[in-house]
């Protein structure tokens, strides 16, 4: 006979074996970063392949792999379960994934916001009341949702004026092509792809709710208050690789080009996402952006529309469930349950020159 | 007594029939109990009482937004594809599984045919039915029957070829023609083995739907399973699995029962 203890003791190990453990805080040297494609997160794929990830993990004397994912939720997912120790992601995903599943989180890195990246494309239509009654094809619950919120709310409208139709988006640019797709949202590279097609019109877009969609490279909190030398080698390889994507010479355009090839374009389409993008290449500028009292107004928005779609926790019983920290140490909602933070530490360090 | 020898009786059979299921259920509470202990908030294995939670919310609470009650209307809308599909399907496959079973001419115009087309991966045309189908009903019923009815078809007409050749020329010497042959000899042998392949085709089945439903939907079971994927919800993805597993083996034992009712005469000949 098998004795009970020993059988729940091997069953406890099993289970908890078949499941990667959360991402355990501690002083520690080796680290794992996931990121999905997408304009403003190019530079980190590029800063793996050209060596600049190697440069800072060295000079601080840790390793860092960098991961590619072809599926952004996947990423972020992996990320949530512990297996990664930073992940690249929007704002609003940040809020509603990892920190509503109890990751604290802080966002290391604003790299950019959308600013023309994703819009509302409408067949035979002109402006946005015309959307009025239309199937709107979205990847619900995505940025895309948060831009038709807003864009309808800019004409007085709801989202009970549309019926939203999830749509999965590598197949948004054939769905386009058939009849009974009569409305859209979606992001870059779609969107170029769209708006050429014929009868297609964009009305509303990111650059009309200007640093609302905003792209950050998140950490784990724990494992950055065990390890700050992980955020300020982040920083580095931000900056340095930001500083010659931005930059208009031939290594500049010769990283342009690596990029848009690694993204599935060229040099010039990658540019012309880069156009629809305001990129922080300038610590500074970061900085300014995030201790403006902007982005606790634009946070109110994004975690009212993500408790309004019940995405913060079925028993939330407010968008005050999840604290969002400010820089400078102010707290949208619970104080005690502080899950997502925004820093701009490590960004001020790379503007004083001091990484 | 020789281990090969022991015979559980049916108390102890249903006893041992148990043990996996617990076992599944004793390391999942295992696992999740170590997780929320870490991480109180944690999506990955939630706790069973946030699963009751939750199937009660899905079940018997009314949506804010649409009013619908979220696991019936994913439920119907899925039944719904699923059961057209499968109808479909099986018409198809009787009327050319038959034709290529009893007709030599059909034959050498069909199966050639159907054995190429039951090759083709059917999610691999996905993208395809979604741009010349659209993005409606029609395209995801499409796909289920695309991945069903040529199994279908080739199973009939393997079955129909299988009839012992004396039986049709006893219906020959009694004068039977082509229609009555088919109709009165070979129809009654075909139809409880249509209801035995239906019933391997199931798993197939929600499978293509699931797939359809992830692509573009605005209701139905794989569409909610791929929608709170992106929030790591667990705790509706599981109950929504088990529920479709639940739904596959009642369709299961409900068809058996239905071959049993209908063609006696099977269980003979099995």
């Amino acid at each position: 006979m098998i004795t009970r203890r020993p059988l729940l003791a091997a069953l406890a190990t099993l289970g908890a074996l078949s499941f990667t453990g959360p991402a355990l805080a501690e002083a520690k040297t080796d680290f794992k970063v996931a990121w999905s494609i997408y304009v403003g997160w190019m530079p980190w794929g590029y800063a793996n392949d050209a060596g600049i990830v190697q440069k800072w993990a060295d000079k601080y004397g840790i390793t860092i792999e960098v991961t590619q994912f072809n599926d952004y939720v996947e990423s972020m997912n992996q990320y949530t379960a512990g297996a990664y120790d930073a992940v690249t992601l929007t704002n609003m995903d940040g809020l509603s994934i990892p920190a509503a599943g109890g990751v604290d989180t802080t966002a290391v890195i604003v790299g950019d916001f959308s600013a023309g990246n994703d819009a509302v494309i409408l067949k035979d239509g002109a402006t946005v009341a015309d959307i009025k009654g239309r199937n709107v094809n979205l990847v619900e619950f995505s940025v895309s949702h948060y831009l038709l919120a807003r864009a309808l709310e800019s004409v007085g409208m709801s989202e009970q004026d549309v019926k939203v139709i999830n749509t999965a988006d590598p197949d948004m640019v054939g769905a386009f092509q058939t009849p009974d797709v009569a409305a859209m949202v979606t992001w870059n590279p779609m969107v170029a792809e769209i708006v050429t097609l014929p009868g297609a019109t964009s009305v509303f877009d990111s650059s009309q709710i200007p640093g609302e969609i905003i792209d950050l490279m998140v950490a784990n909190t724990e494992v950055l208050a065990d390890n700050p030398d992980f955020g300020k080698a982040l920083a580095g390889i931000w900056y340095e690789t930001a500083t010659l994507m931005v930059a208009d010479t031939p290594e500049g355009a010769a990283a342009r080009a690596a990029m848009g090839a690694a993204s599935g374009t060229d040099q010039a389409g990658f540019e012309s996402q880069m156009a629809a993008t305001k990129l922080f290449a300038v610590p500074g500028d970061a900085v300014a952006f995030v201790t403006s009292p902007d982005l606790g107004v634009t946070m109110d928005k994004v975690r009212t529309f993500l408790f309004d779609k019940g995405l913060l926790g079925s028993g939330a019983p407010s968008a005050d469930v999840i604290g969002i920290e400010l820089p400078g140490g102010a707290v949208l909602g619970d104080a005690a349950n502080v899950k997502l933070r925004f820093t701009d530490a490590y960004m001020k360090m790379a503007a004083d020159g001091a990484l | 007594m020789r281990l090969i020898n022991i015979r559980p009786t049916r108390r102890e059979q249903a006893i041992l029939a148990c043990i996996p299921f617990v076992l599944l259920v004793l390391a999942y509470v295992a696992g999740s109990t170590l997780r929320l202990a870490d991480n109180p908030a944690d999506k990955l294995l939630p706790a069973l009482t946030t699963l009751v939670d939750s199937v009660n919310t899905l079940a018997f609470i009314p949506d804010k937004r649409t009013g619908d009650y979220i696991l019936w209307s994913d439920t119907g809308a899925s039944l719904w594809r699923l059961g057209l599909g499968l109808a479909i399907s099986a018409g198809i496959a009787l009327v050319l599984g038959m034709l290529a079973g009893i007709l030599p001419v059909a034959r050498a115009v069909l199966s050639p045919f159907v054995a190429f087309v039951s090759m083709v991966p059917p999610l691999a045309l996905l993208p395809v039915l979604f741009i010349v189908l659209g993005l409606g009903e029609v395209s995801k019923v499409a796909l289920i029957v695309i991945g069903v009815a040529p199994i279908l078809i080739r199973d009939l007409t393997i079955t129909a070829m299988a009839l012992p050749r004396e039986m049709i020329v006893k219906a020959e010497t009694l004068s039977a023609s082509t229609w009555l042959i088919g109709l009165r000899v070979v129809l009654p042998q075909v139809l409880p083995r249509l209801i035995d392949s239906l019933r391997l085709q199931l798993g197939p089945a929600f499978l293509f739907l699931i797939a359809a439903e992830a692509i573009s939907a605005s209701a139905g079971l794989g569409y909610r399973i791929f929608l709170v994927r992106r929030y790591l919800s667990m705790e509706v993805i599981f109950p929504y699995v088990a529920w479709i597993t639940l739904l596959a083996v009642l369709m299961d034992v409900a068809l058996a029962t239905l071959r049993r009712r209908l063609f006696p005469w099977s269980e003979i000949a099995q």
